[in-house]
């Protein structure tokens, strides 16, 4: 049964990631992004990473998605525009992938992967502040000071039009 | 906690499958006569001027830019706050520690407050 | 999980759902009743006594509809975007508890769907999806209107998502926990434990955020009549319309749910401890969840003929210039006060 809801999870997450990439409208493939990331969350609850996997919404779903679609939607004509990314070069293209998948797929048979046995933990939130306050205290500082940068970047962005 | 996480599962079943089947009914049921001018896009009973999908104003777009900023701090402040009862028994360290983050942004927030990327005309 | 857990789950979201569908059609009588009243109006009270039966004729009404798709507007996205909206709305009441248990063949049974570690986070996630469905609906359209309020509708939706999530900060600096039953517990006890009393700054905050995530007025500018004529939803009809609608009052019992659970301790019930008194405390404990959720559906209404609507402007300054820097200072001051009460 978890099985069965865990297989449909990873065919919504990686035929909607398809999608995203052969779709040829823009808007169509924020769309289908949306579907990505929901199927990601799914599979972060499988993992027990609940406080993540809502953050994964919140941030990449209720976030980075809008300004994704408001900037296609920003961009004159762009419904009309033909994307340029026709597939070009299958041949060689299908060479290198299959490539990268052969390699790939020998180090992950080769590696000796360290198997834990799977505990499920009490309380995700508070770990992950226990660990932000403490042993990544200064990545969790530096974090503002990139937040910072953002800020004033998207303030000289809005200054272009007057 | 993959026990409760089933609820919310069959809770999502159950809301689309009602979404959806509401959206076949509504396909099926009803009547359906249809000419040029009344699938018109609504303009207020006159033919359409110029195009539908006009561009909007950048603040939009710099509002979700701003958004994401503090919403990613909001993020960071919430682990923080589930933990900040039981560091407080080791000291005032946690609350300083939310200070510098929250000093940082708060300069950022008065300098695009100053700057003017706050306004709507 | 055996098959009586399951079937217990099953029971539960049914319950729940058929709670949130009649409380919705509750809400449609109320909304137009109430709005007569205040204008000195009788209202609808032809079907059915009192004109009861009025929001169930609303409904056939909206099946016997034909339903419209405007020419240029993009199909899929239009067909899916109310689908989009609706489906989170139904789903988010799922974490709040609304009374406190039950013992049925000798088990204990939480009167809430989905027990989750990060109940106040889920529900602010589910809400940022809703933004989709209000801004595809809106795009697809191929109407000006539908576009400006999609538009319109989506900024202020992120906009007063901060102020709402911000304000909640300090309730979870005072629970240390995101679990809505923790926050629950955190406030029993007697009247003044209630988190309105021990965070009024946030409490306000919080409110007229969900005023203006709930499209309500006096922030409902997503559907400025006299501008926008029906906003996001201008091109949709049938039983497509009736799904905004039905996601709007949705939306609109979680965030009365919400409030009740963050600031009025819950199912709570003021010195009276339910979980001695049996089942006849988890009866006064729905019970006062019930009564404490209808003042602020009934208070969605009062507010709606009571104030006028805000201008854009004026809406996002109140935002993001006011509610952002005040929940702010509010964090700061909750943990500053925390820290020097542990310092004595």
């Amino acid at each position: 049964m978890v099985d069965i809801v865990f297989w449909i999870i990873v065919g919504i997450t990686i035929g909607s990631a398809f999608m995203v990439v052969q779709s040829k409208s823009l808007l169509y493939s924020a769309y289908a992004l949306l579907f990505t990331f929901v199927g990601v969350t799914g599979l972060y609850v499988f993992l027990w990473a609940d406080f993540l996997a809502v953050v994964q919404i919140v941030v990449y779903v209720g976030g980075i998605l809008v300004l994704i679609i408001f900037g296609i939607m920003l961009t004159n004509k762009i419904t009309s525009v033909n994307i340029s990314h026709a597939s070009v070069q299958k041949g060689i293209g299908g060479v290198v992938v299959l490539g990268i998948i052969g390699v790939l797929g020998y180090m992950v048979f080769i590696t000796p992967w360290n198997q834990l046995a799977a505990t499920e933990p009490e309380q995700t939130s508070a770990t992950i502040g226990r660990l932000l306050m403490m042993d990544y205290l200064l990545p969790f500082e530096v974090a503002s000071l990139l937040l910072l940068g953002a800020l004033i970047a998207a303030t000289t962005l809005s200054r272009k039009e007057n | 906690m993959a026990e409760n996480y089933l609820p919310i599962l069959v809770i999502f079943v159950l809301a689309a499958g009602f979404a959806f089947v509401s959206l076949i009914i509504t396909h099926l049921v009803g009547p359906r006569v249809t000419n040029a001018v009344k699938m018109m896009p609504y303009e207020s009973g006159v033919d359409q001027v110029g195009k539908t999908r006009i561009r909007f104003s950048i603040r939009f777009f710099l509002i979700a830019l701003l958004f994401i900023i503090f919403d990613i701090e909001i993020v960071f402040l919430y682990p923080w706050a589930v933990v900040f009862k039981d560091f407080l028994s080791a000291g005032s360290f946690i609350f300083f520690e939310m200070v510098v983050f929250l000093a940082i942004l708060a300069f950022g927030f008065i300098y695009v407050w100053r700057n003017g990327a706050l306004e709507w005309e | 999980m055996d098959l009586l857990g399951f079937i217990i789950i099953l029971v539960k979201v049914l319950v729940v759902f058929a709670a949130t569908m009649i409380t919705v059609m509750g809400m449609i009588y109320a909304e137009r009743r109430v709005s007569a009243f205040m204008q000195g109006r009788l209202g609808p009270n032809r079907v059915g006594p009192k004109g009861l039966l009025q929001p169930i004729a609303d409904g056939i009404k909206f099946f016997m509809k034909e339903d419209l798709i405007p020419s240029g507007a993009d199909k899929p996205i239009f067909i899916l975007a109310p689908a989009i909206l609706l489906i989170p709305a139904l789903m988010t009441f799922a974490v709040i508890p609304f009374g406190s248990s039950i013992t049925i063949f000798g088990r204990e049974i939480a009167l809430q769907v989905a027990d989750v570690n990060v109940g106040i986070l889920y529900i602010l996630a589910l809400t940022s999806i809703g933004v989709y469905g209000i801004v595809l609906a809106g795009w697809s359209s191929n109407s000006k209107y539908s576009l400006l309020g999609g538009l319109r509708s989506s900024a202020q939706l992120i906009s007063y998502e901060l102020a709402m999530g911000l304000a909640v900060v300090s309730i979870i600096l005072l629970a240390g926990s995101l679990r809505l039953n923790d926050i629950i517990a955190d406030q029993q006890g007697y009247f003044l434990s209630w988190n309105v009393f021990k965070q009024p700054l946030a409490f306000i905050i919080f409110l007229v955020a969900v005023y203006a995530e709930t499209n309500r007025l006096p922030f409902d500018l997503t559907e400025a009549e006299q501008e926008l004529v029906g906003g996001y939803h201008t091109e949709y009809s049938s039983l497509k319309f009736a799904m905004f609608f039905l996601a709007e009052y949705a939306n609109m019992i979680t965030a009365a749910a919400l409030t009740v659970t963050l600031f009025f301790g819950g199912w709570d019930v003021p010195l009276l401890d339910e979980s001695s008194l049996g089942l006849l405390g988890a009866i006064l404990s729905v019970l006062s969840f019930i009564l404490k959720m209808a003042f602020f559906l009934f208070l969605f209404i009062w507010v709606r003929w009571t104030f006028p609507r805000f201008r854009y402007d004026q809406l996002m300054r109140l935002g993001w210039k006011v509610l952002l820097p005040l929940a702010l200072v509010n964090i700061f001051l909750t943990g500053g006060y925390l820290t020097l009460t542990a310092m004595k």
